[in-house]
């Protein structure tokens, strides 16, 4: 992975020797390729094959035929553009804000708490800990405990932060929370993985070369933790962008805050609409897979990834 | 921002002591070093010397005292706002730079005009200009060593600290390093303050060497007079080698101090002796000392002679032998012997005295304790 460029790639010493290893990496391939090929290509076909599919001739609810519909696409654009857009603000501030919460915390961990290794491991199975504990439980867990009439409620509207007519639970804000809560730990721990082996003598040379402490993190520390960063946010604003359970009206959020997870999943479980929801997710990943492409090459980070 | 000349700065440093938690690293430290001088702080790892030099760089700061540089007092400056510039030991160069923008670096905070150009004509000094392109990673350990002095030489601080810059080398690259180290600050005329434990280093490029140990200096002086006549027992054999004798002053005129060590009578001139009275170490360097096998010579006022002795280990060091000699009621005595006839001079077990002249003798303010024996 890292620093792959320096590795003095594939020597060409190819030869005998080689050819017979070749075989055997890929009879070690082989599983992994048969799984990809059963559990990811198929079902990806299958879901392209169905986001194309037109209604029955029979006109009957929820039976569909094979065709080649590229309008479902448009259709999808023009009548979900508002949760497109959402999914990927929401995605965007809640990536943000854990990354905010998540640096200094990883530098914390991988950095101040080298010289107590002790605590340092504690502190990390604490970043995880809440992974013991099922996401639903702990999401339900937060609109208890944000929800009216509970102390934090009363204490935000004792103080005027919201009017005695405004709730929290069902605001764009409450489901930014929640998604920002849920995904800490997956920005935190690739944050944290790099800031562990970041050596701090760095700092002092940077510091011994006239740069103040901020042009120190600006110029050198953050540098070097890019890998963790790009990690970090990759790992968090895919799955937000996806995400159904925050913005859904059980949990954080209302009718208001829905996401593309939350159309695809009343396509598909309620409207039985299979066309509509595989465009939808199909349209997702085409999306993600632009962003991300973009966001990895502009961060100049390929071979460090 | 720091302001960089273009020559040395005077450094002083008054009534340092350095505390950490459960320990003290300096005990009490007082050092001026001129501007333009070399100025090597050597010793033993855990002396405090690497604390020293980071508390010049203002890397860490002392719990009292005060570091001031070119008479201004910094003690409380910030390292980035010192007119100071360290090689480190570890290099410390940043890996996602190149090396052009790493020694560039320092410039380019005080906004210097056309850093660039000046980074590389730093590395061309230091015969990297090819290599201004790579990353540090991709550069030999010699090759980084030079990209970090590069980057610090550039920005002409008043003084250059150097944090055992040349020990990951090997001993070939070394000697090249010392070499062209010593040139570029004759070059530049700036003052280095160099740390290292490696005591050949220290006296083949220093003006100026301070023995440290246990967090005080024990001595300090041109290499020449600190081999000639160490003080202390610790400088005594940690600068080169020397034997050491321990006895109580049995004779003492105007020009000389004798002791009597078990029977041998040991003199040493007056003025080259700390102490002239009581129990009191005297010693003499292993290649001021010859031996001698056919029949003692005859001792006198101008010559120490000890033995017969045998000679127990004989170690080849290509240019010299290191005898090694077991003298009843007296302990072990090594003498150096250049190789120019034939090798080894003499055998095992021969029987033999050692002696050497008054002169080169010289007397110790404290007494060795059982390890430096």
């Amino acid at each position: 992975m890292a620093f792959a460029a320096f590795g003095g790639s594939a020597p060409a010493v190819a030869g005998a020797a080689n050819r017979k290893g070749g075989k055997i990496v890929l009879a070690l391939l082989l599983p992994g390729l048969i799984y990809l090929g059963l559990f990811f290509l198929t079902p990806l076909f299958s879901l392209i094959i169905t986001s194309l599919e037109t209604p029955d001739a029979s006109g009957a609810i929820g039976v569909y035929q094979y065709g080649f519909e590229i309008g479902n696409y448009w259709s999808v654009m023009t009548d979900y553009l508002p949760q497109i857009f959402r999914s990927f603000f929401y995605a965007l501030l809640a990536t943000f804000f854990a990354l905010l919460i998540s640096y200094p915390l990883a530098y914390f961990i991988g950095v101040k708490m080298r010289a107590r290794p002790m605590l340092q491991r504690l502190l990390v199975t604490l970043v995880i800990a809440p992974f013991f504990i099922s996401f639903l439980l702990r999401t339900i867990a937060w609109k208890q405990i944000l929800s009216e009439g509970g102390p934090i409620m009363q204490w935000v509207h004792s103080v005027g932060l919201l009017s005695p007519d405004q709730y929290f639970i069902g605001t764009p804000a409450a489901v930014i929370f929640g998604l920002t809560y849920n995904f800490i730990p997956f920005m935190t721990l690739p944050l944290y993985t790099t800031l562990e082996r970041f050596d701090v003598r760095l700092i002092e040379a940077g510091s011994d070369l006239y740069a103040s402490p901020a042009k120190v993190f600006r110029k050198i520390t953050l540098p070097i933790s890019m890998p963790g960063v790009i990690s970090g946010t990759l790992l968090t604003f895919i799955p937000i962008t996806g995400d159904y359970v925050n913005a859904s009206r059980d949990f954080l959020g209302s009718s208001k805050t829905s996401m593309i997870g939350n159309m695809v999943e009343a396509d598909f479980l309620q409207n039985l609409r299979y066309p509509t929801a595989s465009a939808l997710s199909v349209l997702l990943m085409a999306v993600i897979l632009v962003i991300v492409s973009v966001y990895v090459k502009k961060s100049g980070t390929e071979d460090l990834l | 921002m720091a302001q960089a000349t273009s020559s040395g700065a005077d450094l002083d440093l008054r009534g340092i002591r350095k505390e950490f938690p459960g320990f003290t690293a300096i005990e009490e430290l007082d050092l001026h070093i001129p501007a333009g001088q070399f100025f090597a702080l050597l010793g033993p790892s855990g002396c405090g010397k690497t604390t020293t030099l980071r508390i010049v760089a203002g890397l860490d700061s002392p719990t009292v005292g005060t570091v001031s540089l070119g008479g201004k007092d910094i003690t409380a400056t910030k390292p980035h706002e010192r007119a100071v510039n360290t090689v480190f030991q570890s290099y410390a160069l940043f890996p996602h730079m190149t090396v052009l923008d790493n020694v560039a670096f320092g410039l380019r905070q005080r906004k210097i005009a056309d850093p660039l150009k000046l980074a590389q004509d730093a590395l061309n000094l230091v015969e990297l200009g090819h290599l201004a392109q790579r990353r540090p990673q991709q550069l030999s350990g010699g090759q980084q060593q030079r990209v970090a002095l590069a980057r610090a030489l550039v920005n002409r601080p008043s003084l250059l600290l150097l944090d055992e810059p040349l020990g990951a080398l090997d001993l070939k690259l070394r000697r090249q390093m010392q070499i062209e180290l010593k040139a570029i600050q004759i070059e530049v005329g700036l003052t280095f303050l160099h740390v290292t434990h490696d005591q050949e280093e220290a006296m083949d490029m220093a003006d100026t060497v301070a023995v440290m140990n246990k967090g005080r200096i024990e001595q300090m002086g041109a290499p020449e007079a600190l081999y000639d006549r160490p003080k202390t027992a610790f400088v005594s054999k940690f600068l080169g080698q020397s034997n050491l004798f321990v006895g109580a002053v049995v004779e003492e005129n105007s020009n000389s101090v004798s002791i009597d060590v078990n029977g041998h009578k040991l003199t040493v001139p007056k003025a080259r002796a700390e102490k002239h009275s009581g129990k009191i170490a005297i010693g003499v360097r292993p290649e001021k000392a010859n031996f001698h096998e056919d029949g003692a010579p005859t001792a006198s006022s101008d010559l120490n002679v000890i033995g017969p002795g045998e000679i127990i280990d004989i170690r080849f060091t290509g240019v010299s032998n290191q005898y090694l000699i077991e003298i009843p009621n007296l302990g072990q005595v090594t003498v150096f012997a250049q190789n120019i006839g034939k090798s080894p001079v003499t055998e095992l077990g021969a029987k033999v005295w050692v002696s050497w002249k008054v002169d080169h003798a010289f007397g110790l303010a404290d007494l060795p304790t059982s390890s430096e024996k």
